[in-house]
């Protein structure tokens, strides 16, 4: 029976060695040969897609991606230098001066901005039904679970187009859109709902506080409305053909492709093209950024190689893989500016 | 008179009433019994189902069966795409213009000419002359094969357009284009590619991870209960002690992937996303399990034995390592299989500690970066592409192997070593 005794201890001594193993990859943590990328869950997909074309030339390590949303990813990427920080963070927004004031505080002083391209959603609808000219401030009037009316938020009065503007059709309001669970989703509740909120003034009256303000804000009205329609693409044009008076929300790279069956709402009056987008003319869409730590160049290998994929034609280009992926692309002259400024990894100045 | 009385009460019309009553109640709980249990079993296989049905086709995948010729200028430039694209025009000498050139190159995996390299690599002696290879076709092919996108649509709402059914229609007919084991999923890592990916990352990440947390939780929890149970006095700090240890039994598991992210990557330094930290955090979460399954397992061994061994002169250390312990082991590994079960399919405390992330590459070792399974199945159902729908049920029948391994071991030990007193 002394052989359970030895494997008493054999286990404790293991269990030792595993502890003191985890205390020396500490300092092993310090040489690190994987780029790290933390944020945005919307530039994960694209982000991903580079890592993957980048690992497979061989030279290097397949990045690793975390989808932590823009500001945690911020959050983690300005903790420091070193192996121990994330060398990038996708955002979905341009960085914060605050933000990059963090980021200076903890010795992140130089970051490379790559602003990669746009994020654009369309709200579309049949080739059969005639023209119409939407505002967000009326895409929220009818959808939001609740709206002013003399100045008390009551539940969405609004049955159809022409009861908010006498301009609009004369039809049922029927917007046919992705589930919450979407990214799709997201986006139209910050570019279309809460900027569309903001142009009501009354809100502000009807409700002080700013949090609840902005939750009542992207709150959609569950009374048939708005028709949750999982996330099959086609079944949406389907429904679009079959009732022509409904609208339904895509992302740009869907309505790119389907522009003979579908047509998209102009948003105050800027068609949704990817040159308007690019300008910046068009309200629902929005940059999407990926920042790289200027510190890791040349102590993470792969970095720059990395921005190089990542700028390339081939993946941003008007033909690229990322395109393919849904990435509304810059413009030709401004993606080469940014692919020269980048590649030199040269700071950005806010 | 008594007798009499007695005998006409249990003849009498009430009693009978009674018994009916009693026996009524007794065959309805039978009855409830017996719809709780079906009702479970129904749920469990329409759960079986739904992933099988859905997953079944997974473990294939569409082939391409081309003749390559590995031209030695081409290989040197590593022009692997233009080898396999001159292979696969010459299947189709009628098709001449770019469109249905490009309409044929979609046919292949955009990791095809990887495969060839790796081909070559491995053999360079193939280089110069004609081989006949078979690469992964293009995961919508695939779908499409396997009749996930319906034929029947028009034209405008399917993915493939008439050409590109055309050319696989062709390909099958001339067996160029077959359904195969899918060896994909079961070696590689992930990719963004549906057809490019598979579960071998995430199965390495989750040995690697149950590994660092049965060697530190099992010792560590052992030598507790142990402790506890045989050699603690009773007393106010240790009551305090065990109702804690219950309590943490009971903590929502992303608290510890908290304390993980606080103490080992916040504190120690330890890399982010490596299978070391999520092996520490599983064992702080398994740790409690484990104890109370040993405490209890110690508590079964009768009162007897230990008297015994003391009254034949061992000391308490002897009594408990020689013959308390040993009878107590199997209940003990039951408790640790389960706990260990347990682990393998938790996914929230990782989340904080950045195992939630896309990851290519294979692990080798305890600080490479790694996911698990649960973790690879969820990262699955979330990409849109139709191919992964089946792959994430495929993953699941997987990870739901290891579980019915798992604890088909820990029935088997019990049955083999439990004795009864």
């Amino acid at each position: 029976m002394n052989t359970s005794k030895h494997l008493m201890t054999a286990a404790a001594a293991v269990a030792l060695s595993v502890a003191v193993l985890g205390a020396t990859t500490g300092a092993q943590a310090q040489s690190r040969d994987q780029i790290r990328a933390v944020g945005s869950s919307t530039v994960f997909p694209f982000t991903t897609a580079v890592a993957e074309a980048f690992g497979k030339a061989g030279k290097f390590k397949t990045p690793v991606i975390e989808s932590t949303g823009t500001g945690g990813g911020l959050k983690l990427f300005c903790a420091g230098v070193g192996p121990a920080h994330p060398d990038i963070a996708n955002a979905s927004r341009r960085i914060k001066k605050s933000e990059v004031e963090q980021c200076a505080a903890n010795g992140v002083t130089q970051i490379t901005e790559l602003k990669i391209g746009y994020d654009g959603i369309a709200l579309a609808y049949s080739k059969k039904a005639p023209d119409v000219a939407l505002t967000t401030a009326v895409i929220w009037k009818a959808l939001a679970k609740e709206v002013p009316v003399n100045g008390k938020m009551v539940a969405n009065p609004y049955k159809k187009w022409s009861d908010i503007d006498a301009k609009l059709p004369n039809e049922e309001i029927e917007v046919i859109g992705p589930p919450p669970t979407s990214g799709t989703r997201d986006t139209f509740n910050e570019l279309a709902m809460l900027e569309g909120c903001k142009k009501v003034p009354e809100v502000k009256a009807a409700i002080a506080d700013e949090k609840a303000r902005e939750k009542a804000c992207m709150t959609i009205r569950e009374d048939g409305g708005y028709v949750e329609a999982g996330e099959n693409d086609n079944l949406i044009v389907q429904k679009l053909n079959a009732n022509p008076g409904a609208f339904g929300v895509f992302g740009y790279s869907y309505i790119d492709q389907n522009r003979d069956k579908l047509k998209s709402a102009k948003m105050d009056g800027v068609d949704l093209t990817a040159e308007n987008v690019a300008a910046g003319k068009y309200e629902l869409s929005r940059p999407l950024f990926v920042y790289v730590k200027n510190a890791h160049a040349g102590v993470i290998p792969g970095i720059r190689e990395f921005i190089a994929e990542y700028t390339a034609e081939r993946a941003v280009g008007d033909d690229g893989y990322l395109v393919d992926k849904g990435l509304i692309p810059e413009p030709k002259d401004a993606r080469e500016a940014a692919r020269t400024s980048a590649i030199n990894l040269t700071p950005l100045q806010l | 008179m008594t007798v009499t009385a007695s005998k006409s009460h249990y003849q009498s019309e009430e009693f009978a009433r009674r018994l009916r009553g009693r026996y009524a109640a007794e065959r309805n709980f039978k009855i409830a019994g017996i719809a709780a249990l079906a009702l479970a079993s129904m749920m469990l296989v329409v759960l079986l189902t739904s992933i099988v049905s859905k997953g079944y086709t997974a473990f294939q995948q569409a082939q391409v069966r081309l003749e390559v010729t590995l031209d030695k200028a081409m290989v040197e430039e590593r022009n692997y795409t233009a080898i396999l694209r001159q292979a696969l025009y010459a299947q189709f000498p009628q098709i001449t213009d770019r469109t249905g050139k490009r309409t044929l190159n979609e046919l292949l995996s955009s990791g095809a000419p990887y495969e060839l390299e790796a081909l070559v690599k491995q053999n360079p002696a193939i280089v110069g002359t004609t081989q006949t290879v078979w690469v992964r076709a293009d995961d919508e092919v695939d779908q499409f094969v396997k009749g996930n996108f319906p034929r029947t649509a028009p034209e405008s709402e399917r993915r493939l357009n008439d050409a590109k059914i055309a050319a696989i229609d062709a390909m099958t007919a001339k067996g160029t284009l077959v359904q195969a084991f899918n060896t994909t999923l079961f070696s590689a890592g992930d990719s963004r590619e549906a057809e490019q990916a598979g579960i071998w990352g995430a199965i390495v990440g989750s040995m690697l991870t149950l590994m660092v947390t049965m060697l530190l939780s099992v010792p560590i929890g052992v030598a507790a209960a142990v402790y506890l149970e045989e050699f603690a006095p009773k007393n106010k700090w240790t009551d305090l002690i065990e109702v804690n240890i219950n309590n943490l039994a009971a903590v929502p598991s992303i608290i510890f992937g908290l304390l993980g992210l606080a103490v080992f990557l916040g504190f120690f330094g330890l890399p982010r996303s490596a299978p070391l930290v999520g092996g520490l955090v599983m064992a702080l979460m398994t740790l409690p399990v484990i104890i109370i399954s040993a405490r209890v397992a110690l508590k079964s061994v009768p009162p007897s034995i230990r008297e015994a061994a003391l009254g034949i002169g061992a000391s308490p250390l002897q009594t408990v390592t020689h013959h308390v312990l040993p009878l107590a082991m199997p209940g003990i590994l039951t408790g640790t299989i389960i706990g260990m079960a347990r682990a393998l399919g938790e996914t929230a405390p990782l989340l904080m500690i950045g195992m939630v992330a896309f990851i290519v590459d294979i692990p080798h070792g305890l600080t490479d970066s790694a996911t698990v399974l649960p973790v690879q199945i969820y990262m699955w159902a979330d990409s849109p592409e139709r191919a992964f729908t089946e792959r994430t049920s495929a993953a699941i029948m997987i990870l739901l192997g290891f579980l019915i391994l798992m604890n088909g071991l820990a029935v088997f030990l019990r049955k083999k070593f439990e004795r009864r007193w």
